[in-house]
């Protein structure tokens, strides 16, 4: 067994060692950890990931390997993925290759070895920072230095790297009772996927596409995706959304796109010290008092004020909050046909408990215009 | 939604005696759920036979009924507490049937009582197979194909359209009693005449059996869910099967997380987890559901469901952290998730789903070897009495701690020694038995490959592959650094490693000291360390960073028992639990390692700090360690564990260690044959005669001289293993001839035994000055019975002051000699007026909860203060022990208690499907114990025989069959019973003496007579009371042998000794009078202390 040495240098000068695994190479990101302890797959390719280190709690990681079926988005996303112990053997009915394979191939620096927990103690009290992960460097000096050059979170405008070059329709599964624009943020496969399920034809478009682009589908309603980076950024998808609410469109928008909307609405966001990444979050829907078990990848979140806010599109109020930690995980509308999620109600991975929400989807998009066939 | 505000008090259904497939984790469940109700402003009543039990100590509830658990006794509860509402699902399937009973008779309506954690609906719909199955096609998933069938003939027909093998399943059974795996006809019959058995007696339910299509091989999963009033549902755990389908999940090596499930495949189940939840309307508390899944394509089927807090329960929530029982409780009292407080991390809400940055690993342990005969084949009903579990930060670590967690040989994956060829064992690895884990690596050392045993085992390839790792890494361990931080991250011992490297074990522990490669210690936390942990509940892995936080107060470490065993089981997590809080309140800080998930003493808020650790000198060795580094340990409680801990006090104290207590030396003592005789002989006490011989021509001479009969057993032993009574000079030769191991390191002894002996146990508190009698127990079987197979009675019934001072001093020489610094418990046996000394354990016995529920006095919070220091004469003054008088001079008109054993012979079968024998002999076999407290003795005793096994009859038939030198004793209590109105039945030699004595009986023929004989009518349901004493020679054996089988299987008492006959007929008597009222232990000790003042 001949293994690699690697390196994981955090900002603050925290040193972990470990081996290589996955392609070796060197890269920075931002350090979260993801506290699922299935999907592993879904994870990497969720685009929300981009520019981030990924660490895993759960210790054994590759288990099921990897298969032609899950993949959330057209490849991985994540700048560099770090395990306690890779399993060398999947074992899987559906696996088609392993891991590590899949993380040579797309060429994935990683690191196996590490006391993840420490880790996630670490960022946990200090909040997510910038990290190193290297199997070229040796010299942690070397590297910290280099994971002080990069650049942070804050103000990085992500979305644009991970969005559909062109657009693109995903059918309606059986009769098309709708139309919905979706602006791609980020957008994870399952997403279309859902609607789809409920008679609705996506239209997927690239992050850019304007209010028009958005129009000129014919949409009964129009849907923001989840994505990575600062919400702040995010100007002409917030126009777009602006442009969709003035014609009247209801709005879904959920991780990335509830940021955005709530910032249309007339709302703040702010970072979180280290964010929620994971499918076991309790939110509770304040209008029923039910709580969802949700699948979670934010490090930013919406800042509101108790009770109503009045703002541009009238009043708009906090419809969901998360249990532990009292973050706003959900808005409504009250004038106009817009809600949104922080959290993902798509799943992939995580429970299913939020797909109603969907649904709800539907019924505004119903109100607004009864559905053909 | 907030606690509902109509009840104000509660009572709970406890789960009775340990059993195979209901052991303590029912004791800690509702240990956490009495006091999770109390913390509410409840009033809670208890009712639980079992007085080994947590929960059934007097500070647990308002007002505890050490009753048995059948409705007629749970009525009279009712009647006198009144409560506004019942719990029955923290009591296991015994809580669950009586909760039903109560319902079906109009119990519950008639004092307006409410059910409440699970309705009537939910549990018929959730334990009634095929109602079930309707649920799951409703919902859209899938069942196996099957047919509740009521006849055997039913049987047989489903079975040819279903094709073998077909599993056969009783509805309303735990441990999937009364089921099996049958591959053809004849074994069909068999069991299905069993499993209709099984539910004869139950009221309100028709006794069926299902027989459905086999899906052996399959991966098997377990998901533990809550849901609350709001209907919000959580999944607290997902638990993988390593044993494919086939071997029942108590059998089953199993695993948490889920290991080998995609997010998809696993949101799916838990979808439909959910959805059959709610389907079957389990309001609120929680409920485990399993699941089959073809390994072939993903195909899932759903198993079974139960809608209670159940084993897995309790594993779920020592993996997780998250307390089911406890919450389920509150969800009861009308709580919703969202409003209970996750303890562990006190900021977040039980709403949510715990996440592990760990595994856990559980495994059985099984007790084949104490019933010779029985088929030791894992099948779907549950064979195993204990389990270990382990946490680690990979499956390897979790599996290499969890296997030397069993307390076997070998300790864990074997890497050295010889070994069959690899088709031998790849051929053994097929075969579902005990060990086939070690067998599997066995095969991957001999050249097999993974993809071969996979073929063999059904195991998934995952596991093995991990398995095959641990092998490449032992392969190449050196005791260079790296080598062997990389040897421990895979989850091999000290000696594993020696083993791999040809060293000892001690000079790998040495080499790993000297070059720093330590364990750390994390946490259990449900939330991988997303937030902070208040609890400090550790494992230890080879990692970076440690969490074991400083503390400045005095530590004391206490050492569990391990996993259940026959001869250790609950009663010494008793006595560590109560060592826990008693220390505690004299401001020690408490850690606790123990390796059992069932236990309370592994519930994480028992001690200031709990580590789930296995016991064993190196992990003992490294706890102790991590706990130096943080703070100052005073010392180490060994006397409490069983043999547990003391196996390995000496190698501990070699270390360092600081022990408490006795010493190891002075345990050495005891244990020792040689040096114990020689305390006897200088104190001046008798013992039977004895010797010892490694060869049939030195046991024969030592029995020549002694005369027979006699005792002969291996030197070595624990709950009398390998015990047996020796009439003669062939049956010395058949044994010595079965002792495989027999050497000069270790002989047989020899020794006199006892005819006809009164057997007395004895447990007392020395602390060098002072000796407190706890309790002294006689037992109502003859010496010959082990101590704990036998019932007994407190205070003693037969035995003079005399004789209680000859105890006395005997006693005190003995821990004198010794150098007891704590408990010690002396069994004794008087015959002929001589007080013969059988053995001395310088520990915690089995009897200890029993004595301190019967005589109101905690004596194992005692002995603990006693081992650090504390005298008997300061916890006299501090009130912690009785002022004055001890547990040996209770008032004569005291309450009597009488403990009565639970044995397990139900559960083991023969290859053929035939019961093994039930006779008693010196090695013990019961799994658990039952209480029956009154006023008068014939009442306690009837009490406790209708908690350990049902009530006994009052009218009927009694059948009578005794060996000659039982006949005489036998006339007088049978003469009671005819006069009682009973019609006796006695076989020939029986019948004379009895005609002879003027006792009206009819005469029988033997089995061995052919057809018509007593067998048939037992088996027909003609008899309702057998006494039956076994004969010493071999033809008349297999009589006794057909008859007590047909007791069992029929659930007709049967009573094997003269003793145990007349102490039954003084029960039945008091029965008869209708004396058998109810009264709570807080009473009974209230007025046991006021006779004591006044006396
Ligand atoms: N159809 C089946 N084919 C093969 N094995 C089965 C089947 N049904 C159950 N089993 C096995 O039998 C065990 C016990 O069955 P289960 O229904 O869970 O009964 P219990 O009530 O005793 O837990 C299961 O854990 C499983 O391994
Ligand atoms: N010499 C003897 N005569 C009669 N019975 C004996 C004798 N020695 C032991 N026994 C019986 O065997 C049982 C087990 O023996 P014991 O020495 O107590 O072993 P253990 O360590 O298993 O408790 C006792 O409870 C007693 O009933
Ligand atoms: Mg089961
Ligand atoms: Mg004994």
């Amino acid at each position: 067994m001949s293994m690699t040495e690697a390196l994981l240098v955090l900002e603050d000068g925290r040193t972990f060692r470990g081996e290589a695994f996955g392609a070796v190479g060197e890269s920075v990101g931002e350090a979260v950890f993801c506290t699922a302890m299935t999907g592993y797959q879904e994870t990497l390719t969720d685009p929300s990931y981009h520019g981030q280190v990924v660490a895993m709690t759960a210790p054994q990681i590759g288990n099921t390997g990897w298969n032609g079926e899950d993949d959330e988005s057209r490849r991985i996303w994540v700048s560099g993925y770090v395990v306690r112990d890779p399993s060398p053997r999947p074992s899987s009915w559906r696996a088609t290759g392993s891991l590590t394979a899949a993380l040579e191939d797309q060429g994935v620096v990683g690191i196996s070895g590490v006391d993840t927990r420490a880790l996630t103690r670490h960022l946990r009290s200090r909040g997510a920072m910038r990290v190193a992960v290297s199997s070229t460097e040796s010299d942690p000096q070397a590297l910290l230095a280099r994971v002080r050059d990069a650049p942070g979170m804050e103000g990085a405008d992500l979305w644009r790297a991970v969005t559909t070059p062109a657009p693109y329709v995903v059918p309606a599964a059986g009769a098309r009772r709708f139309t919905v624009a979706a602006l791609d943020l980020g957008i994870k496969a399952m997403t279309p996927r859902r609607m789809a399920e409920r008679g609705i034809e996506v239209h997927v478009l690239p992050a850019t596409a304007s209010a028009d682009d958005l129009l000129a589908t014919g949409a009964d309603g129009v849907f923001l995706s989840n994505g990575p980076g600062d919400p702040a950024t995010a100007r002409e998808p917030a126009a777009a959304c602006r442009g969709a609410l003035e014609a009247g469109l209801p709005v879904f928008g959920i991780c990335f796109g509830h940021q955005i909307l709530g910032r249309v609405l007339g709302l703040g966001t702010h970072k979180l010290k280290f964010g929620h990444r994971g499918v076991n979050q309790p939110v509770q829907d304040l209008a029923t008092g039910k709580v969802e078990v949700t699948a979670h990848n934010h490090g930013f979140a919406v800042t509101a004020p108790d009770g109503e806010l009045q703002g541009e599109f009238g009043r708009v109020a906090v419809s969901h909050v998360n249990l532990n930690d009292g973050v706003v995980e959900g808005l409504v509308a009250r004038d106009v046909p817009a809600f949104s999620v922080q959290y993902h109600p798509e799943a992939a991975a995580g429970p299913h408990d939020a797909a109603y929400l969907f649904d709800r989807f539907v019924t505004l998009m119903t109100e607004r215009r009864p559905a053909v066939a | 939604m907030p606690r509902r505000t109509d009840i104000s008090s509660v009572l709970v259904i406890g789960s009775g005696p340990i059993v195979i497939g209901q052991a303590c984790e029912f004791d800690y469940s509702g240990t956490q759920a009495c006091r999770a109700l109390r913390a509410e402003g409840i009033r809670v009543s208890l009712v639980n036979s079992n007085p080994a039990t947590i929960m059934t100590d007097p500070e647990f509830a308002d007002a505890t009924y050490i009753e048995p658990i059948t409705p007629e006794y749970v009525e009279q509860v009712i009647a006198a507490e009144r409560p506004d509402a019942l719990l029955a699902t923290l009591g296991g399937q015994t809580a669950l049937n009586t909760a039903l009973a109560l319902h079906d008779r109009g119990v519950l309506d008639k004092y307006g009582v409410e059910l409440i954690g699970a309705d009537v609906d939910a549990i018929r719909a959730g334990e009634d197979r095929e109602r079930f199955k309707e649920i799951v096609a409703s919902i859209g998933a899938e069942s196996a194909r099957s047919r509740t069938c009521y006849t055997v003939d039913e049987c047989v027909q489903t079975a040819a359209e279903l094709d073998y093998p077909v599993v056969v399943r009783p509805s309303f059974t735990m441990g999937g009693l009364g089921g099996g795996i049958a591959t053809d006809e004849v074994a069909l019959r068999r069991m299905a005449a069993a499993g209709l058995y099984a539910n004869h007696d139950k009221a309100g339910i028709v006794p069926s059996v299902l027989v459905e299509e086999s899906v052996l091989g399959w991966k098997e999963f377990e998901l533990e869910l809550m849901r609350d009033r709001h209907d919000n549902v959580v999944v607290v755990c997902s638990i993988e099967n390593l044993d494919p389908m086939g071997i029942h999940t108590g059998d089953s090596i199993t695993v948490a997380p889920v290991m080998t499930l995609t997010d998809r495949e696993y949101q799916h189940m838990r979808d439909v987890g959910i959805a059959v939840l709610r389907a079957v309307g389990v309001d609120t508390g929680g409920c485990n559901i399993q699941f089959a899944v073809n390994p072939a394509d993903g195909r899932m089927i759903v198993i079974e469901m139960n809608p209670r807090v159940s084993r897995s329960s309790a594993l779920a929530s020592k993996a997780t952290g998250f307390p089911i029982a406890k919450i389920a409780a509150l969800l009861a009292l009308g709580y919703t998730l969202d409003e209970i407080a996750n303890d562990i991390t006190g900021s977040t809400p039980a709403a949510f789903e715990p996440t592990l940055d760990y595994v856990v690993v559980k495994a059985p342990r099984f007790a084949f070897e104490k019933f010779p005969g029985a088929d030791a084949e894992l099948t779907t009903t549950m064979k195993s009495v204990g389990e270990a579990m382990a946490v680690g930060r990979s499956f390897p670590e979790a599996l290499g701690k969890a296997l030397r967690s069993l307390e076997r040989t070998p300790a864990g994956l074997r890497l050295a020694g010889d070994l069959p060829g690899k088709d031998a064992l790849l051929a053994e690895a097929a075969l579902r038995r005990d060990g086939r884990i070690l067998v599997a690596f066995d095969a991957l050392r001999a050249g097999a490959t993974v993809e071969e045993l996979h073929d063999a085992t059904g195991i998934d390839p995952w596991f093995l592959d991990q398995l095959a790792l641990v092998l490449e890494v032992a392969r190449t361990t050196t005791l260079e650094p790296a080598s062997l931080r990389r040897a421990k991250r895979a989850g091999l011992s000290d000696a594993q490693i020696a083993d791999a490297t040809g060293r000892s074990e001690k000079a790998v522990r040495d080499a790993r000291h000297q070059q720093g490669v330590r364990p750390v210690y994390k946490t259990v936390d449900t939330c991988a360390a997303e937030f902070e942990a208040l609890t400090p509940y550790h494992y230890s892995t080879y990692d970076e960073e440690t969490e074991v936080a400083p503390s400045s107060a005095p530590k004391v470490l206490i050492l569990g028992s391990g996993p259940n065993r026959i001869g250790q089981g609950i009663e010494f997590d008793y006595a560590c639990v109560h060592a826990s809080f008693a220390l505690h309140d004299a401001g020690f800080e408490t850690v606790m390692v123990n390796c059992n998930p069932e236990t309370v003493s592994t519930d994480y808020d028992t001690s200031d700090r709990l580590y789930f650790e296995p016991l064993t000198v190196e992990d003992v060795l490294e706890v102790v360690h991590a706990e130096q580094q943080s703070g100052d340990v005073v010392g180490v409680v060994v006397q409490l564990g069983g043999q547990t801990p003391l196996r390995i006090a000496q190698a501990l104290a070699d270390e360092g260690v600081p022990i408490v207590g006795t010493p190891p030396s002075a345990i050495n003592l005891a244990e020792d044959r040689g040096a114990f005789g020689r305390v006897l002989d200088e104190a001046g006490l008798p013992s039977p005669k004895h010797g010892t011989a490694t060869s049939f021509d030195e046991a024969k001479a030592i029995a020549d001289e002694i005369g027979y009969p006699v005792l002969v057993r291996p030197s070595y032993v624990l709950g009398g293993r390998g015990m047996e009574i020796v009439y003669g000079d062939e049956m010395l030769r058949d044994y010595i001839g079965r002792a495989t191991a027999i050497s000069p390191e270790h002989p047989v002894l020899v020794d006199r035994f006892l005819d006809d002996a009164i057997e007395i146990d004895v447990d007392a508190l020395f602390d060098g000055t002072d000796l407190y009698l706890g309790g002294v127990m006689e037992h109502i079987e003859e010496a010959g019975i082990h101590s704990g197979d036998s019932a007994c009675a407190l205070p003693p019934i037969t035995l003079g002051r005399r004789d209680i001072e000859r105890i006395r001093e005997s006693m005190r020489a003995i821990a004198t000699g010794v150098g007891v610094r704590g408990l010690l418990n002396v069994q004794y046996a008087l015959a002929g007026d001589v007080l013969y000394v059988l053995e001395a354990n310088p520990r915690a016995s089995r009897t200890v909860p029993f004595v301190s529920k019967a005589t109101a006095v905690p004596l194992a919070k005692a002995a603990a203060r006693v081992m650090l220091g504390a005298s008997i004469a300061d916890l006299r003054a501090e009130g912690l022990l009785p002022a004055r008088g001890d547990g040996a001079d209770l008032p004569w008109s005291s309450h009597i208690a009488v403990k009565e054993a639970v044995l397990p012979f139900t559960r083991f079968r023969t290859v053929d499907g035939a019961h093994v024998d039930t006779v008693l002999g010196p090695e013990m076999k019961s799994t658990g114990e039952v209480m029956g407290i009154d006023a008068s003795f014939g009442t306690a005793f009837a009490k406790s025989q209708a908690a350990a096994y049902g009530d006994l009859p009052t009218k009927g038939r009694a059948f009578v069959s005794v060996a000659n030198r039982d006949k005489r004793a036998l006339v007088f209590p049978v003469k009671r019973l005819a006069d009682l109105g009973f019609e006796v039945l006695a076989t020939e030699g029986t019948a004379d003496v009895l005609r002879r004595n003027g006792v009206p009986c009819t005469q029988v023929r033997k089995f061995s007579d052919g057809p018509g004989n007593v067998v048939e009518q037992i088996l027909a349901g003609e008899v309702d009371l057998i006494v039956n004493t076994p004969f010493g020679t071999a033809g008349t054996r297999l009589d006794g042998y057909e008859i007590r089988t047909a007791a069992v299987t029929m659930g007709v008492p049967c009573i094997t000794t003269v003793q145990a006959a007349a102490a039954c007929v003084q029960g039945i008597e008091a029965m008869i009078r209708g004396e058998a009222g109810v009264r709570s232990l807080q009473d009974w000790h209230r007025r046991l202390r006021s006779q004591s003042e006044a006396g």
